[in-house]
């Protein structure tokens, strides 16, 4: 826990407004969603699953060609809009529309404690903390309970594919929490224990 | 809190001249407040460096945490530490963080320290590889804290793996977890406290505070939010020794705010009585914080200055640590504890 023996980050490692020049294997860079919260809750109004999008996530996955042209066009599109990690996941509805995983250490549940006073991310210190954004769309639009609910593990075997056919799938039901957690102990698996 | 498995064979026959490894549990089950400290394991395959740096502090707290490869520094594990602090007869809290080890190693490095006999682990994040000593690691980070402290939880107290698979028998340690109470997004901090305890946080410790109103405004939401009664709090505290640590802390320290009125404070001394005024200052801020409601203890950090942790407790009015109140009858322990939280 102590940390007064850490070295000043931005002194020693990346200048003064020098941005990290890519993520690599160093983990992924704060991510800065490019369309307003308000915006895109009106989106995922539009996205919710129905029969339309159920067929097209279905005509799309029986197919390698067209999972693979779809799977570009959503990456491509979410990387620009959100920093998007194609985790296959997607938990941005309940972040304020900011991206968790685009957090250098990918924290889904909230921010680290090493946010900086000014809301600046510990590890690269000239990037503001994806979850100081999150917080801040999610209470413009009165979604501050969103950020309460539990997040269960990742699936890492979802890694690079599409979460928008997952969701009309409904592959991704249990990501989170129901409710905080706190009157009743969540089981941590999506459905009973495998 | 759930009763301890594999540890049979470390309680009991000791009593006598106090050692509890469950200490920790124990004083904070009983409502009175805890004492702990931390130790930094060496660089170096040293097998002494641990007991040298507990044995000042045996009797003056309940536990030690040893840190694990703290600010992404290679040393000695922390459950090797952790053995050593055992066979000092000090307590250890094992810390573990997300930083190195995917959820397959995370659990078999919990599950191997209830066999050691291992009574408290502290579950947490953990600093960025780029802090460290090998900036080009690979970070890890498969689970986070909150989900971590779950997975804990579940292997505890429903004897299951992530994978779903049975834990005969379970592993029984308290489960601890950190938060910075001043960190922005400061609205959401005290939130942050409760998915951990909803997660299976018994216990928390903070970051240094400094600033104790500013911790006092936290620990009113953690109050309203009822947390307080279900995750402990332990405040962590620790000296700012010369001007040189204060320029650091005062520099921004991700996470750590030092208000300027102890900048003063420190400026306004000589500087051969900055080290004592450093101490003062921190016996103060134990005081005042053990005076706050919610409190159930504190956390003293003192990197490379351990051994003079007692004298801080000594001048807070924190003396050492009394005797823990009778251990519940052995048979009804088990079902007893398991059911339910700290209180």
């Amino acid at each position: 826990m102590s940390i007064s023996t850490r070295p000043l980050p931005s002194a020693s490692r990346t200048g003064p407004g020098e941005l990290p020049q890519a993520a690599g294997a160093g983990g992924p860079l704060p991510g800065v969603p490019r369309l307003a919260a308000r915006l895109l809750y009106q989106v995922q109004r539009l996205l919710a699953p129905n029969a339309g999008y159920r067929w097209l996530a279905r005509w799309t996955a029986a197919s390698p060609a067209r999972t693979r042209i779809f799977t570009a066009a959503e990456r491509a599109a979410k990387a620009r809009l959100f920093g998007c990690q194609m985790c296959g996941q997607c938990t941005l509805p309940v972040t304020g529309y900011a991206c968790p995983m685009s957090c250098p250490k990918q924290l889904r549940n909230g921010p680290c404690g090493g946010v900086g006073a000014d809301g600046s991310c510990e590890v690269y210190p000239a990037m503001r903390c994806v979850w100081v954004t999150a917080y801040e769309r999610a209470e413009s639009q009165g979604r501050v309970a969103d950020l309460r609910l539990l997040q269960r593990p990742v699936d890492h075997r979802e890694h690079g594919r599409s979460s928008w056919v997952n969701y009309w799938l409904g592959r991704d039901e249990g990501l989170w929490t129901a409710d905080d957690g706190l009157a009743a102990a969540p089981q941590i698996w999506r459905a009973g224990p495998p | 809190m759930s009763s301890g498995n594999g540890r049979a064979a470390m309680a009991g026959a000791d009593q006598a001249d106090g050692w509890e490894p469950d200490a920790l549990r124990r004083r904070l089950q009983s409502g009175a407040q805890a004492v702990t400290a931390e130790i930094g394991p060496p660089r170096g395959a040293d097998p002494a460096a641990i007991g040298r740096k507990v044995e000042p502090l045996r009797g003056w707290v309940d536990a030690v945490n040893i840190t694990d490869n703290q600010s992404a520094h290679t040393r000695m594990s922390s459950w090797a530490g952790s053995l050593f602090a055992l066979a000092a007869r000090v307590p250890p809290v094992m810390q573990v963080t997300c930083r190195d080890r995917n959820r397959i190693a995370l659990q078999s490095d919990l599950l191997s320290a209830a066999a050691l006999g291992i009574p408290n682990v502290l579950l947490m994040t953990g600093d960025h590889p780029r802090f460290g000593d090998h900036p080009e690691a690979k970070p890890v980070f498969d689970l986070d804290s909150v989900q971590l402290l779950w997975a804990a939880r579940t292997m505890r107290d429903e004897g299951r793996l992530l994978s779903g698979r049975t834990l005969d028998p379970p592993p029984g340690w308290l489960i601890g977890a950190v938060e910075n109470p001043f960190a922005p997004p400061s609205a959401f901090r005290a939130a942050r406290l409760g998915k951990k305890a909803a997660a299976g946080a018994e216990f928390v410790q903070t970051q240094y505070v400094f600033d104790v109103p500013a911790f006092g405004r936290w620990l009113a939401e953690v109050r309203d939010l009822g947390l307080d009664q279900r995750c402990r709090i332990l405040a962590g505290v620790g000296p700012i020794r010369s001007l040189r640590a204060l320029a650091h802390l005062q520099r921004g320290v991700p996470g750590i705010s030092v208000p300027d009125e102890i900048g003063r404070r420190l400026h306004g001394v000589p500087p051969d009585r900055v080290a004592d005024e450093g101490l003062r200052l921190c016996a103060e801020i134990i005081q005042q914080l053990l005076a706050l409601p919610g409190v159930s203890g504190v956390h003293v950090m003192a990197p490379g200055f351990e051994h003079g942790i007692p004298a801080i407790l000594e001048a807070a009015g924190v003396p050492p640590r009394p005797r823990l109140p009778p251990a519940v009858p052995a048979p009804a322990a088990s079902s007893q504890e398991r059911s339910g939280h700290a209180d």
